[in-house]
């Protein structure tokens, strides 16, 4: 549907566009992080892409992601990067999509931020950092959105207990002197 | 060393469970005029408002309506999910309340936190403040909510709510240690 977005994209920023895929009618492109901010720009502001209208950021973890049915290909391998951030791109004006996706390593998640290009990008960005961890440079408030400030670690990783509490408060007024229970006498 | 009370022991609760004459009917004026507070949180909202509308009308048996102070209020109504980020608040809202005070768990969420197990709901609100009755369902019929609050209405009446049962044990206490000076 948008293959000639995808085409544009590789003639332009050819150095900074990974590989690219189409699934089920979405054309995906992964960037490079450090160019990740000019790509950005460039499909914001460039006559024949005007992306306008940011659809989504979010984070996926790939940890222990290891497909049963398919052999290793390009969609993983055992040294993928733990973190993919995708930000999901729609214009309004030449009705096509796009989604980019940055690959991040477990040990330095970070990327440059969007939310100066698409403003929409700030709280969507802050719920990526609240969830999964995931550091946005240059974001202009970049703090926890959903969870309160006492909470520690991040929730939608993988590798968060699902069992784990972190309550903020319990009830003070349990009785003083419990239920006595003999130990039971075994014979 | 005063006596010992202890809430599981029989004859404590014989004790417990005589009242005057006044008791009694300060009691029986307490079951009839409950002023809910509807602490809505989550879609067994909807349902509280079916069992508050004309057709369960849950005004014929006395909490006539919802009043939106908790100062106002001596029914503290849980209904819906309650996430540890919202405790604090319930616990205020509990706090805040005139005495004596009752509390439903409307629902299987506030009740036990549901089919939530999670990092973010509160496995039950009685983690965080006393819960007189329990209605379980996802959400409860209206049924089970009259079912619930004839339940209460019943125990404000025999004086074995959560609150009523922490005066009484602090009068006992009071008394037995004035009675050994």
């Amino acid at each position: 549907m948008a293959q000639k977005v995808l085409d544009a994209l590789k003639a332009a920023h050819g150095a900074a566009v990974d590989r690219t895929a189409s699934a089920h009618t979405d054309e995906i492109a992964w960037i490079k992080r450090d160019q990740l901010l000019a790509v950005a720009t460039w499909l914001k502001n460039d006559a024949a892409m005007l992306f306008d209208a940011p659809v989504f950021c979010t984070a996926i973890d790939w940890i222990d992601y290891r497909p049963l049915d398919r052999p290793p290909s390009e969609f993983w391998s055992e040294d993928k990067p733990r973190f993919t951030v995708a930000y999901q791109l729609r214009s309004s004006k030449h009705r096509h999509r796009i989604r980019i996706e940055i690959e991040l390593p477990e040990a330095d998640p970070k990327l440059p931020s969007l939310a100066g290009l698409w403003p929409a990008f700030n709280w969507q960005e802050r719920e990526t950092f609240d969830m999964y961890g995931i550091r946005f440079d240059g974001h202009p408030d970049l703090r926890r959105i959903y969870l309160y400030e006492e909470f520690v670690g991040y929730p939608l990783r993988k590798d968060y207990p699902k069992e784990k509490r972190q309550p903020l408060v319990r009830r003070d007024d349990l009785p003083m002197n419990p239920i006595k229970v003999a130990p039971m006498e075994h014979k | 060393m005063g006596v010992e009370i202890t809430t599981t022991r029989l004859e404590d609760a014989a004790k417990w469970a005589k009242q005057s004459t006044l008791e009694k009917a300060t009691n029986w004026g307490r079951k009839f005029s409950l002023f809910s507070y509807p602490f809505v949180t989550a879609c067994c909202g909807m349902e509280f408002m079916s069992v508050a509308g004309p057709k369960y009308d849950l005004a014929r048996f006395g909490a006539e309506f919802p009043r939106f102070s908790p100062r106002q209020s001596d029914l503290l109504m849980v209904v819906g999910t309650v996430t540890e980020k919202q405790g604090p608040a319930v616990k205020r809202v509990f706090d805040q309340m005139a005495e004596p005070k009752w509390v439903i768990a409307f629902g299987v969420c506030a009740s036990t936190g549901g089919f939530y197990q999670n990092y973010h709901t509160m496995p039950g609100v009685d983690q965080v403040i006393p819960v007189d009755v329990y209605i379980p369902g996802c959400p409860p019929r209206p049924e089970q909510v009259l079912d619930a609050l004839i339940l209460l209405m019943d125990r404000i009446q025999s004086g074995r709510g959560h609150s009523q049962l922490r005066d009484k044990r602090e009068q006992l206490i009071a008394s037995a240690s004035s009675d050994e000076g």
